[in-house]
């Protein structure tokens, strides 16, 4: 062996070591690390042989100079317009048919779109509304539903219509603070009870779940994309891309204790829509 | 002997041995700068090799099954079977992490190896007459691949990948009037549905994979048909390409090239831990990690998402979502532009000619200053895309990081685009062209202490060849 191919054969040996390091790694009952570092050593000492080979071992090989094709001369250019043209002539000379054909083409078209709506239902006032009704309780993710006892001041849960429990789009954030800090109108504060208030736990942006509450300030925030939203004020956006209020769920107590809702949300949950019903 | 046999065989079927003498004696010039394609290439190779081992594996349902695998922490709990099953990859099958893992750094060393190549082919004015096409088959390359990127880290149904196609689903439903119907069309109703998994799976593992496919046979075609560009040097000219035969000194070069990018991707998916879907957890329609941080390449549209402004309006009756402008409109003006580039700049120069040589960036100091003025446009928006965490680590608060940001974002990329600008012209006038000769030069010192040089080139007797 002489001394350009010593590098070469190097390497190659490295890889054929590196695979049957495989072998044995895997055999043993594998080790993530090692099969990782073995392939590298296995691919790389390949690769680089080849490499090596290539630079060193084929000096011989001169570079060469070949030819680009440039613009095609007038002539050629001419010969293959006519070519395509006689064809397009000879059909369109049946101007009746050649039209038919289109209008054979193009209804056909039409008529494979048809399965791509079976992809998907139309949106109707899915987006606009959510299982909650009049008289849904509010429910944990375990299924137990909240009475006016379960909250301490400043805490919050995340709940489900008692028929929805894990919804998406139904989800809220329960919230208990001091009723004398609420900032509502009178409508809203007519949602609330005993300082239990509810929001759509939906960001009013790109539709995170608000995951973060901030008890200091009162605030909820999106953790996407940090909107943050105003709980003692209705819920209005106060930082970052969002720009609606959350909507509110109104709720009130049972005979029974437990918290209920009094129908669905004031407005449209997540994010926003062309034709949002305002 | 078996050569002869197999070369007269197929030609006698075919006819192709002028076909096969003419191109295996096709030469590519040489420079490191023309090798990055070629990276994101075989990058894509082994990502179709590991994706088809992770296929045999892997289940795209949402169906609640309760996880009993060796992973302690999440024993007992309910996930989906698509969860369940990358799980299952990941600790149970073996090599299935090391598969599962070099897959995914593939796709970070093929995004990343296609918009490096991209910048090349920009600074360089590569993509000029006649090479269009293949600079739009480029672009479309690139935006393809976000979106095999989204959907291949979305099929894990984890936290973070939920969180992901909520965003997606979000910023469709608020496009004015097809919105709603685009987003139920495409997620099969309402987020979270029931079909979404085994369509984003069969956009991953088929319908994207083909695009790229055509896109890439297109992209190859055309290099190979139009030739390379090449840099200036002594006796090349426009008409003609110097460079190494494919057969056989290319071709080894190459294949040598794409064992090591294996090689590189092989050892980050052994030694480096990436999308532990463990940590994150399965997907529940509650719950969003924090921080949630998408792939690299998808952190400029995250980035526009999270600092543009709050503006949401209604103009007859047509509610306009936050989410449409920053999450449609730009991307869709920064889809064109670049898409169009080509033609945009023969119209802004009007120079149409044909163009074999590649340009050094001061060639061409306007472009050379919008294209740094656009990186700078990416990379303020990839940090925006980070904000919680870069503001975390660097101990600033968000909101004075996202003014920043903010502020950045219209004059940043304007400052660095007339300042590169000014540095390029100043080269170019300096030293428009490589050495191709020997120069000399005088320097003299002045009576005030100064000096100035005299640059005179060699006699010409004494150039070199």
């Amino acid at each position: 062996m002489n001394r350009p191919e010593r590098p070469v054969a190097i390497a190659l040996v490295a890889s054929i070591v590196g695979a049957l390091g495989l072998f044995v790694v895997y055999a043993m009952g594998g080790q993530p690390q090692l099969e990782g570092a073995l392939l590298f050593v296995a691919l790389g000492g390949l690769g680089v042989a080849l490499m090596l080979w290539a630079r060193g071992l084929m000096r011989s090989i001169a570079d060469e100079t070949q030819g680009r094709h440039g613009p095609a001369s007038p002539s050629d250019v001419e010969s293959a317009t006519a070519a395509v043209e006689e064809g397009v002539d000879e059909i369109r000379r049946r101007r009746f048919l050649s039209r038919l054909l289109l209008a054979a083409a193009g209804a056909l078209g039409l008529a494979a779109l048809f399965p791509v709506r079976s992809l998907g239902g139309s949106p109707g006032d899915e987006l606009a509304t959510t299982a909650w009704r009049s008289g849904s309780r509010l429910t944990t993710i375990d299924g137990n539903p909240v009475s006016v006892e379960d909250l301490e001041l400043e805490s919050f849960v995340t709940v489900f219509p008692e028929d929805a429990i894990g919804s998406s789009d139904a989800q809220a954030v329960l919230i208990r603070v001091d009723p004398q800090l609420l900032e509502l109108n009178d409508e809203q504060l007519a949602a609330t009870v005993d300082g239990y208030l509810a929001y759509s736990k939906l960001c009013t942006h790109a539709g995170c779940p608000l995951g973060l509450y901030l008890a200091a300030t009162h605030e909820l925030r999106c953790p996407c994309h940090q909107s943050t939203f105003d709980v003692l004020d209705g819920g209005v956006p106060v930082y970052g891309p969002a720009a609606r209020p959350l909507p509110q769920l109104p709720i009130e107590v049972g005979d029974d204790g437990f918290l209920r809702a009094t129908g669905d949300f004031t407005d449209p949950v997540g994010p926003s829509f062309w034709n949002m019903p305002s | 002997m078996i050569v002869r046999r197999v070369v007269t065989g197929v030609d006698e079927r075919l006819d192709t041995t002028s076909f096969i003498r003419r191109n295996l004696r096709k030469v590519f010039p040489d420079h490191w700068s023309f090798m990055l394609g070629e990276v994101a290439l075989y990058a894509f190779v082994l990502l179709v090799l590991t994706g088809i081992f992770l296929t045999f594996f892997f289940v795209a349902s949402p169906e609640p099954v309760v996880y009993d695998g060796p992973y302690e922490a999440l024993r007992g709990v309910e996930v989906s079977a698509a969860y369940d099953s990358v799980m299952r990859i990941s600790f149970e099958v073996q090599a299935g992490l090391v598969m599962r893992q070099t897959h995914h750094w593939a796709a970070l060393v093929f995004m990343g190896a296609t918009i490096v190549h991209m910048f090349r082919v920009f600074f360089t004015g590569a993509f000029r007459r006649p090479r269009e096409l293949s600079w739009m088959l480029g672009v479309l390359l690139f935006f393809t691949g976000i979106g095999a990127g989204f959907t291949g880290y979305s099929l894990p149904d984890d936290l973070l990948s939920g969180t992901g196609l909520r965003i997606i689903y979000s910023a469709v439903v608020g496009v004015p009037f097809v919105g709603p119907w685009a987003a139920f069309l495409f997620f099969g109703g309402e987020f979270p549905a029931p079909d979404l998994l085994s369509r984003i799976y069969i956009l991953h593992v088929l319908l994207i994979p083909l695009a790229i496919l055509g896109l890439l046979g297109g992209h190859l075609t055309l290099v190979w048909l139009q030739t390379h560009t090449q840099f200036r040097a002594p006796g090349r000219t426009e008409d003609t390409v110097t460079g190494t035969p494919v057969w056989p000194k290319f071709a080894v070069k190459a294949t040598g090239l794409a064992f090591v990018t294996w090689a590189v991707c092989a050892l980050l998916g052994g030694v480096a831990q990436i999308n532990p879907v463990w940590l994150y957890g399965p997907f529940v329609p509650y719950s969003a990690p924090s921080p949630a941080q998408p792939d690299y390449y998808v952190g400029w549209l995250e980035g526009l998402l999270r600092i543009w402004p709050a503006w949401e309006f209604t103009i007859f009756g047509v509610t306009i979502a936050s989410t449409f402008i920053p999450g449609a409109v730009v991307p869709g003006i920064v889809t064109g532009v670049l898409l169009l580039w080509p033609f945009i700049e023969a119209w802004a120069t009007g120079d149409r000619a044909w163009h074999h040589f590649a340009q050094r960036p001061r060639e061409a100091p306007v472009r050379t200053g919008i294209g740094a003025g656009g990186i700078t446009f990416f990379t303020i928006l990839m940090l925006a895309g980070s904000n919680d965490v870069l503001a975390y680590f660097l101990h600033i608060e968000v909101d004075g990081f996202n003014q920043l940001l903010r502020w950045s974002l219209p004059i940043a990329p304007v400052v660095v685009g007339l300042v590169t600008y000014r540095i390029v012209r100043d080269l170019h006038e300096r030293d428009p062209q490589p050495i191709r000769r020997p120069q000399r030069s005088r320097v003299r010192r002045t009576a005030t202490g100064g000096y100035e040089a005299e640059h005179e080139e060699m006699p010409t007797s004494r150039r070199a060849p």
